[in-house]
């Protein structure tokens, strides 16, 4: 089962989820860090990657012999990443999409595609589950092909967690396509309900199943609770507003570590209850 | 020789356009015939990214020799030191005076872009 | 007219509560909230809008159903994942996967896919009481590559220099790709807001990264400093090793939360912790040389 945490808003605490889910989890967990803006997973285990993997894309190189000047490729590139002149094409490999489109217009083979670092995969073993974190190079701006590699990784078979990165477009989307079930982690603010209606919108476009967990959760205040019974969104759990989880996470402890009781509930929500919803039998809440 | 300058307007006595990418339109001045005609950036204007690569082609496929303006990004640079385009940076208000001080040879060339480069 | 960016790489730290605090001690001045992925600020400020654009970027596919003939050649050449074939072999186009490359439409032997305008969001110009607002919604799984929030950032700076504004205030985005880029580049000042955790100082480290790519002058404020005391002095001090300034340190405080929740800022509460130290905050700013006002006619002539 592969279960995506996702958000809206960034903050909320899905990198806590979703380190606390693999911690928890009975079986064999494989956890992917697909925020590879900004990973986070790593910094609360203390093992040592056991193996990084270079993360390229494919990007065009002018091979010069044979380029006649037509402007095919110049023409075929919807994002303005080669300029040509004469009989001389220049490659912007910082804003070509790794399409393939300009080496496929050309008529002469003056294109060939070669690799062009992006970020890396570092692989843990992390107490009691299997880490990999997608590290995105600073300066480089798109994060979905690294995301498309580091999922490149999840077993066809056997539970997987993926933290996914805040918002909605197009690294979310990434993250969060085939998974089984997505998680959407959220704080009862307004802030936290704005964005929470964004992320079911996308999920709901994706025809993705969701449910909610209420993070830093106060008594008499039902705001996320009343948009989710008018939404029909399941809530699968409820995190105490508590300043010793925010210290202990703060210091790089984990909310088990926090909250030790939250641990059968953890369980009981990757045993039961979403292969339950996945199954559409009701679940009890 | 013919030169581009960047321009807000269609002659000489326009204002001009500090901006060498998104620039309103392109003066071309051909030394020989002492004739400017309008080219049209607009496509440039348009282009959600890379408008500087755009320019600069459109300068390119202009034939010109230099260009004058007085803000060049970085990839918009690239491309015509590449295609052997000199670069002339600016405060001139107006094209005119531009023009003046380049024929009297007063601009410098420049050797490298003198603005960061924007994600689009 | 100064530009000044409100940024932290880490999501959740703050910057959307601190932008709102202090537009009001920076008005009138014009306001632009570039996380347009989940944009928050106009919860805080309450904006009436007055004009509504939408925003066209890049393409899209179109089936033209009749002329396909279920080769699946498209799908062969996707490289995003974008194309899922029906068991006819005709392609449905992923929403939030496809980049608009135009590929299949380009090699598609029965010419059965055309490349069409893509409506990706859309923007609007509204007032508040710090003054006018530049704000936009990315649809749903729409490329976040930054286009939006250049687009609405100049139209931002257009406003604030015909309104004579001193000060251009940008929410930032969280993380550091197209987006952050593209909010980023060409402003007279980022503050950095960062707050006392293990993630809080790995993502800081980050956006220092990129901001001095891009030679940025920029400070660190440190917001919610006192839940955490070590990693608060922790950060002190890789700010000092590192030569950087620390702007300011805001305490953790419900008053955030309270008048969030009813449509205000802390500003509004004269004499509480927040708003003492939001005033210390941009006093301390408004006496650095980004935050110095200059003669309008200097700022046009920058790209």
């Amino acid at each position: 089962m592969k279960v995506a945490v996702a958000s809206g808003k960034g903050g909320t605490g899905k990198t806590t989820v979703s380190l606390a889910l693999a911690a928890a989890a009975e079986t064999p967990c494989l956890l992917l860090d697909c925020d590879v803006e900004e990973p986070n997973c790593h910094l609360f285990t203390s093992a040592e990657p056991w193996r990084t993997e270079g993360v390229d894309v494919l990007v065009p190189e002018f091979l010069g012999e044979g380029c006649d000047g037509c402007g095919s490729c110049v023409r075929s590139c919807r994002f303005n990443a080669l300029a040509g002149f004469g009989r001389k094409v220049m490659v912007f490999a910082e804003m070509c999409h790794a399409c393939g489109g300009c080496v496929l217009a050309c008529p002469h083979g003056a294109l060939r595609e070669i690799p062009y670092p992006i970020g890396r995969l570092e692989f843990r073993h992390a107490e009691g589950f299997e880490l990999i974190t997608g590290v995105m190079n600073v300066g480089y701006a798109m994060a979905p092909p690294l995301i498309r590699q580091l999922k490149t990784h999840l077993p066809t078979s056997g539970l997987a967690v993926l933290d996914c990165p805040p918002g909605t477009s197009c690294s979310m989307v990434t993250s969060v396509r085939d998974c089984d079930f997505v998680v959407l982690v959220t704080e009862p603010t307004p802030f936290g309900l704005h964005d929470l209606r964004l992320a079911v919108e996308t999920l709901a476009e994706l025809k993705l199943p969701c449910g909610v967990i209420v993070n830093r959760a106060e008594p008499g205040v039902p705001l996320i609770h009343d948009y989710c019974q008018e939404a029909g969104l399941p809530i699968l759990l409820e995190i105490p507003l508590s300043r010793q989880i925010a210290e202990t996470c703060s210091a790089g402890g984990g909310l088990l570590d926090a909250c030790p009781d939250l641990k059968e509930p953890l369980q009981a929500l990757l045993a039961q209850t979403l292969p339950g919803l996945l199954a559409g039998r009701s679940v009890a809440s | 020789m013919k030169v581009i300058l960047t321009s807000q307007g269609d002659s000489l006595d326009a204002a001009m356009d500090a901006r060498f990418g998104r620039a309103a339109k392109f003066l071309l001045w051909d030394s020989s015939t002492q004739a400017v005609s309008v080219v049209d950036n607009q496509q440039s204007m348009d282009a959600p990214q890379g408008a500087g690569i755009q320019a600069a082609m459109t300068a390119i496929k202009q034939g010109a020799n230099a260009v004058i303006t007085s803000h060049c990004g970085p990839k918009a640079f690239r491309v015509l030191q590449e295609a052997g385009v000199k670069v002339y940076l600016t405060k001139a208000a107006k094209c005119r005076e531009a023009l003046q001080l380049f024929q009297d040879g007063k601009l410098q060339e420049a050797s490298s872009a003198n603005v960061e480069g924007h994600w689009t | 007219m100064k530009e000044i960016l409100v940024i932290s790489g880490k999501g959740g730290a703050g910057k959307t509560s601190l932008t709102a605090a202090l537009a009001g001690l920076m008005a009138p001045c014009v306001l632009v909230d570039c996380d347009v992925d989940a944009a928050d600020l106009h919860l805080l400020l309450q904006p009436k809008v007055q004009e509504t654009h939408p925003f066209i970027s890049g393409q899209e596919p179109v089936l033209d159903a009749s002329r396909c003939v279920g080769c699946g050649r498209c799908e062969e050449l996707c490289r995003f994942e974008a194309i899922r074939l029906s068991p006819a072999g005709q392609p449905g186009f992923v929403p939030g996967a496809c980049e608009g490359c135009g590929v299949c439409a380009d090699h598609c032997p029965a010419e059965a896919i055309a490349m069409t305008p893509r409506q990706c969001g859309e923007w609007h110009r509204s007032t508040t009481s710090a003054g006018t607002m530049i704000h936009a919604r990315l649809f749903p799984g729409a490329e976040n590559s930054g286009k939006l929030v250049a687009a609405i950032r100049k139209t931002a700076k257009e406003t604030a220099l015909a309104q004579g504004c001193d000060f251009l205030l940008s929410d930032g985005p969280p993380g550091i790709g197209c987006p952050v880029i593209a909010s980023l580049s060409g402003v007279d000042f980022a503050l950095l807001v960062t707050e006392p955790s293990v993630s809080g100082l790995h993502d800081l480290r980050r956006i220092i990264e990129l901001v001095r790519g891009f030679e940025v002058d920029f400070q660190v404020v440190i917001n919610k400093a006192d839940i955490h005391p070590a990693m608060t002095a922790d950060i002190e001090d890789f700010c000092q090793s590192q030569r950087i300034d620390v702007a300011g340190k805001i305490s953790y405080s419900r008053l955030f939360v309270e008048t969030l929740r009813r449509g205000h800022t802390v500003m509004a509460h004269p004499g509480s912790e927040p708003e003492q130290e939001i005033m210390a905050l941009w006093k301390h700013l408004s006496s650095l040389k980004a935050f110095q006002k200059t003669p309008n006619n200097d700022k046009e002539t920058k790209a």
